[in-house]
């Protein structure tokens, strides 16, 4: 399998990373390499497994529906890169 | 005292409460050794003053029936602290600082201890040898220009150099116990569900799991007996009847049985490696443990499915880091524009890397042939394990497949990295718990380690087999204090 230079952009667009040419030839050559590692995984025959989605073997526990943490909203938007009163700030997406 | 940084952990416990010495005296002794010490660049972000202003609080009213009473302590720079700078090892979090605390450091606190600093660690805990790390390299106390391990090289090589007496990490694949067999220290990854995940900024969520870093098994349990917790906070926190680790610790595993994977026995392992496998099975022998020869047969397959695993879970959980609610920002010409920028300039190279292959084994066309695939073969993995342990209480494997790489030595091939976790990430994979205990020494003299790993919430069993079998290893490790001017 090899992953081209298209594909790379097709994934850093999914991902939200954007990537120049020197950058995208480096990521197909190191993707490629680990897929070659990866596709060992295509001796085996697993048509019959169970795919494994947790190892804790135990079922979501319920608790009952009720606020426990009050009046966060400061410490929510301490951390914010850009804010406006109770807001984040983004570029304007509408015009 | 003068030695005080040499101490154990329970000699420090005993003095503080015999009043021998004072939280003050001890919290002091481990910055002034952590001040002489930044060569090393273990810390990221130093809290030297707060601390000794708790530890002289502490002193004023000290309540001795604590478990850590008023003991210093650096933790790895994933568990977030309130108040207190987190950075994951990232640019993208350089200047986040928590409003909240996370369970297991919570945990430690209400014990007594106080925190010291924040230890360096891999970008998001992504590498094997702290390499990835935005805030730089860290130095083995080992030998210079050495890795320490990783993820949670900054605190192995703390603990190894005695800038903290115990530490935490976490472990996504071997990022706890890879370190400690780098740097002669002990290293517990628990069983998944057994310490809470609450307030540890997440890497892959089915695998992460926080545990002890110590000198010896003794403080390890000790270390283990206070984090591991019930909490609701993390739905996969798993309510089971706890040990007391550190009281019930005994040396007698007479008839216990141990396995021997053949393997584990790879291509291109060195000789001393084996030949350390070989010297555990006979100390294994002498504590009165039999010895049984197992397979786990998909074990070469364990690497493979967690590089899709891992990454998948990684691209995931890192989508949250978007410029917008907290952490860094690059300006952009629009909304996107800004998020492709941030995550590009914010992230460092293996961290996009991972997000990259994550990305595509979850995307549409390609989940079935990778992600649905890699978790049919780690319930296959995992099923191997069941299998052995219905013939042995425990499994006994080297840590590593080597002893500490130089620094650079191994950044330009990404699988060649990987392939340092062999061991270790099969035990994630299966949610078992594994430690690390260090087993003797190679040809140039750095540590070695051997892991034992455990049934799940066996944990009390692997450190009972680990604690009988440091006495008869009797390992010393050989530190020279080289970066101290």
């Amino acid at each position: 399998m090899s992953i081209d230079l298209k594909t790379i952009k097709h994934i850093s667009k999914l991902s939200r990373i954007s990537v120049d040419e020197k950058k995208a030839e480096k990521l197909a050559s190191d993707l490629n390499s680990i897929f070659d590692f990866i596709e060992k995984l295509n001796e085996l025959k697993t048509e019959n497994v169970e795919p494994l989605t947790s190892v804790a073997e135990t079922t979501l526990k319920l608790r009952p529906d009720e606020v426990k943490s009050k009046n966060l909203r400061e410490q929510i938007i301490k951390n914010s890169p850009k804010d406006n009163e109770d807001y984040f700030v983004v570029p304007k997406v509408i015009e | 005292m003068s030695d005080i940084t040499k101490q154990t952990l329970s000699e420090l416990v005993n003095n503080i409460k015999e009043k021998k010495l004072s939280s003050l005296e001890v919290t002091k002794a481990f910055i002034d050794r952590s001040e002489k010490s930044k060569e090393l660049n273990t810390y990221i972000t130093e809290d030297f003053s707060n601390a000794l202003d708790k530890a002289k609080k502490f002193d004023d009213n000290p309540n001795l029936d604590l478990k850590l009473p008023g003991i210093p302590m650096a933790v790895k720079d994933l568990f977030c602290t309130a108040n207190l700078r987190t950075t994951a090892g990232s640019k993208i979090l350089n200047n986040f600082i928590p409003t909240y605390e996370s369970t297991v450091t919570q945990n430690i606190w209400n014990e007594g201890a106080i925190l010291i600093g924040k230890l360096n660690c891999d970008e998001f805990a992504m590498g094997s040898s702290n390499e990835t790390s935005f805030f730089g390299n860290v130095q083995n106390p080992i030998d210079k220009n050495l890795v320490p391990g990783g993820s949670s090289g900054g605190s192995s090589s703390a603990l190894a150099a005695q800038l903290t007496p115990i530490t935490i990490g976490t472990d996504t694949g071997g990022s706890i116990r890879q370190p400690a067999s780098f740097t002669g220290t002990v290293g517990l990854k628990p069983t998944y569900g057994s310490c809470s995940r609450y307030g540890i900024v997440a890497f892959a969520s089915s695998l992460d799991q926080a545990g002890p870093m110590a000198q010896n098994v003794e403080d390890c349990a000790l270390l283990q007996e206070v984090i591991s917790s019930y909490d609701q906070k993390d739905s996969t926190s798993i309510d089971f009847k706890r040990n007391q680790y550190s009281k019930e610790l005994t040396k007698d595993i007479k008839g216990k049985t141990i396995g021997i994977p053949k393997e584990y026995r790879v291509d291109g392992m060195p000789k001393e490696i084996d030949d350390l496998w070989q010297k555990g099975i006979e100390y294994a022998k002498d504590c009165g443990a039999e010895i049984i020869d197992i397979s786990l047969p998909h074990t070469n397959y364990a690497l493979p499915t967690y590089y899709i695993v891992a990454p998948a879970e990684a691209s995931s959980n890192l989508a949250r880091y978007d410029g917008v609610k907290y952490g860094f920002r690059a300006d952009g010409e629009n909304l996107i524009d800004m998020y492709e920028k941030t995550r590009s300039e914010g992230f460092g190279a293996e961290v996009q890397r991972r997000i990259m292959i994550g990305t595509y084994v979850l995307s549409s066309g390609y989940y079935d042939a990778y992600y649905l695939k890699a978790q049919k073969v780690r319930k296959l993995i995992k099923n191997d394990f069941d299998e052995a342990y219905k013939k042995v209480d425990a499994i006994l494997t080297p840590s590593t497949p080597s002893s500490a790489f130089k620094i650079g030595e191994k950044t330009n091939d990404p699988v060649s990295m990987y392939l340092n976790d062999i061991f270790t990430v099969p035990v994630n994979l299966a949610g078992l718990p594994g430690i690390s205990i260090p087993a003797g020494h190679d040809v140039k003299g750095y540590p070695l380690g051997l892991q034992i790993i455990g049934k799940a919430f066996d944990e009390q069993n692997i450190l009972n087999i680990a604690y009988a079998m440091e006495e008869k290893i009797n390992f010393k490790n050989k530190i020279t204090d080289w970066w101290i001017k």
